[in-house]
């Protein structure tokens, strides 16, 4: 079995001020070339989770480890684009910046934008172009760095529901056509069923009780919301705390890699 | 009828935007409104001057006597340098401010310490009339024009700090969090986010600070200068040259709109 690509080791967080726990000894593997979801209720602690793997927020203990040589970039649920840059320009962000030195040239943007369908926006400002778009820009940016992890915090959860389905297929397709290693945080059920290799339903103070791989199980959107309404105590809950165990084996094959554009 | 079209004619359909740009817009130009205002002035002003028969001081402001004291100025050869002596140490102030102003406004917007450190400081030092500092900039830097730019920078620090606050305190937080996980070090942080976010408030600052000095500099250059505007105008008052005296407020007031036109197009 190959090494993860990203390991939450006992992961424990408490907000100043806060009487429970955010992140209650969460523990997760995530394989190279895995798509993993993580599904719960707002507030229940997996924004703090990605935020912690994004080096954004200190964990009280715990470990986040990330195999040598990954590099990982961040898509957040606002665009957040630069209004000073055009699209074009904010594609290629990570280009100012010498850590990115000679990964972010020319060429790659130019063959993003034309992956994203962003031609003939290139050189528009990014308040004349709409939010699905922009958040493609985003996605960009984040693609433009070949990160080899991807880290995506409700990216479509601003976006109306028609844009938000259109981007959930244009997402899962290009994770597979760039063998990307992602982590997506969603109260989305069919986002999490539609990007997911592997999906785990979040619940603070308890980390992953349930997960589900819907390519190799024909788990169903009612099974998951019915989870939901349950709150994490139906019968499926087998599983508490960890998923390090259950880790995706049919994925674990997957070499650690940087995707080219 | 097709589901697809509409049988309402076309012209109902257009007539509406037009309708409402014809309510809305002037066949004047906007010059012209202008250009009549200040036509309605100059009528006020000779009305004035004129109103009051036998008063010899009133007609010295008459508008048809300026001309001939632009005439006076250019000739003594004053009214140029004075034009240059002004904007040279009013560009000297206002370079001292933004050279301070920017670095502390960083600081007390980004520091809370420095923030709650200031806090009372900067509301007290703005409140004071910066002419309030015109006998200790004397005592301090003796006459000549290195009190006037004092005078100016006092007075134009205060909206580019305060502005420069503002700017940092409107930072989207999530534009430093992209540039941070992005791989960014500080003064790349800096360079990218920062300066472009915050640049939109510092140049209104900059603006506003400008139009301040402006105001400021022509009584700041009556103590103890012998050149400039302000000087200028107490020495036609002297000579009893009242005439002279109002050209130089005009050119005060036209350059003074010069330059608010000229920050516009070259501070955005």
């Amino acid at each position: 079995m190959n090494t993860p690509a990203l390991t939450i080791a006992n992961a424990f967080k408490t907000y100043p001020g806060a009487s429970e726990p955010t992140l209650h000894d969460v523990s997760l593997d995530l394989n190279p070339g895995e798509a993993f979801v993580i599904l719960g209720h707002t507030g229940s602690g997996k924004s703090t989770l990605l935020r912690a793997v994004a080096g954004l927020e200190e964990l009280d203990s715990g470990s986040v480890h990330v195999a040598p040589g990954t590099r990982h970039a961040v898509v957040f649920q606002q665009a957040a684009l630069f209004p000073w840059l055009t699209v074009r320009e904010n594609i290629a962000l990570g280009a100012q910046y010498k850590k990115n030195a000679g990964r972010v040239d020319a060429p790659t943007v130019n063959r993003l934008i034309e992956r994203l369908g962003l031609q003939g926006l290139e050189d528009r400002k990014v308040n004349e172009i709409s939010g699905g778009q922009a958040q493609r820009v985003s996605i960009g940016r984040a693609l433009a760095i070949q990160p080899s992890l991807l880290l995506l915090d409700e990216p479509f959860s601003a976006l109306d529901p028609a844009t938000r389905s259109e981007l959930q297929g244009w997402l899962r397709s290009l994770i597979e056509e760039l063998d990307l290693t992602v982590l997506m945080v969603s109260h989305d059920i069919s986002e999490a069923l539609t990007v997911g290799d592997r999906i785990g339903f979040f619940r603070a103070q308890q980390g992953f009780t349930q997960f589900w791989s819907p390519a190799h199980e024909q788990v169903t959107h009612e099974e998951i919301l019915e989870y939901y309404r349950n709150d994490g105590d139906s019968d499926r809950a087998t599983f508490s705390g960890s998923l390090r165990d259950e880790s995706a084996k049919d994925l674990s094959d997957k070499p650690a890699h940087s995707p080219t554009f | 009828m097709s589901l697809l079209t509409s049988e309402q004619p076309e012209e109902a359909v257009s007539a509406t935007p037009h309708q409402v740009k014809d309510r809305r817009t002037s066949t004047v130009p906007g010059w012209m409104w202008g250009a009549a205002g200040i036509i309605f002035a100059v009528a006020l002003w000779w009305v004035f001057t004129h109103s009051a028969r036998g008063n010899t001081m009133l007609t010295a402001f008459a508008p048809e006597n300026i001309p001939s004291a632009f005439a006076a100025l250019i000739g003594r050869g004053v009214l140029l340098s004075d034009i240059g002596v002004s904007l040279w140490r009013l560009l000297a102030g206002l370079a001292i401010a933004v050279l301070v102003g920017i670095p502390l406004g960083l600081l007390i917007g980004f520091s809370q310490a420095a923030n709650q450190f200031s806090a009372p400081l900067v509301q007290f030092l703005r409140m004071v009339s910066p002419l309030s500092w015109a006998p200790i900039a004397v005592a301090l830097f003796g006459v000549g024009s290195s009190p006037v730019i004092f005078l100016v920078a006092m007075a134009a620090i205060w909206p580019i700090t305060l502005n420069t606050v503002s700017g940092v305190r409107a930072l989207d937080q999530q534009h430093l969090q992209v540039a941070q996980t992005l791989g960014a070090t500080p003064s790349e942080v800096l360079r990218t986010v920062v300066v472009p976010s915050i640049k939109p408030y510092v140049l209104a600052g900059i603006r506003l600070a400008l139009g301040i000095a402006w105001v400021i500099i022509v009584p700041a250059e009556m103590l103890g200068v012998s050149s400039g505007l302000g000087y200028e105008i107490l020495n036609a008052r002297d000579r009893l040259a009242y005439d002279e005296m109002l050209a130089v407020i005009l050119v005060i007031g036209a350059l003074g709109m010069v330059l608010d036109w000229a920050a516009q197009k070259v501070l955005r």
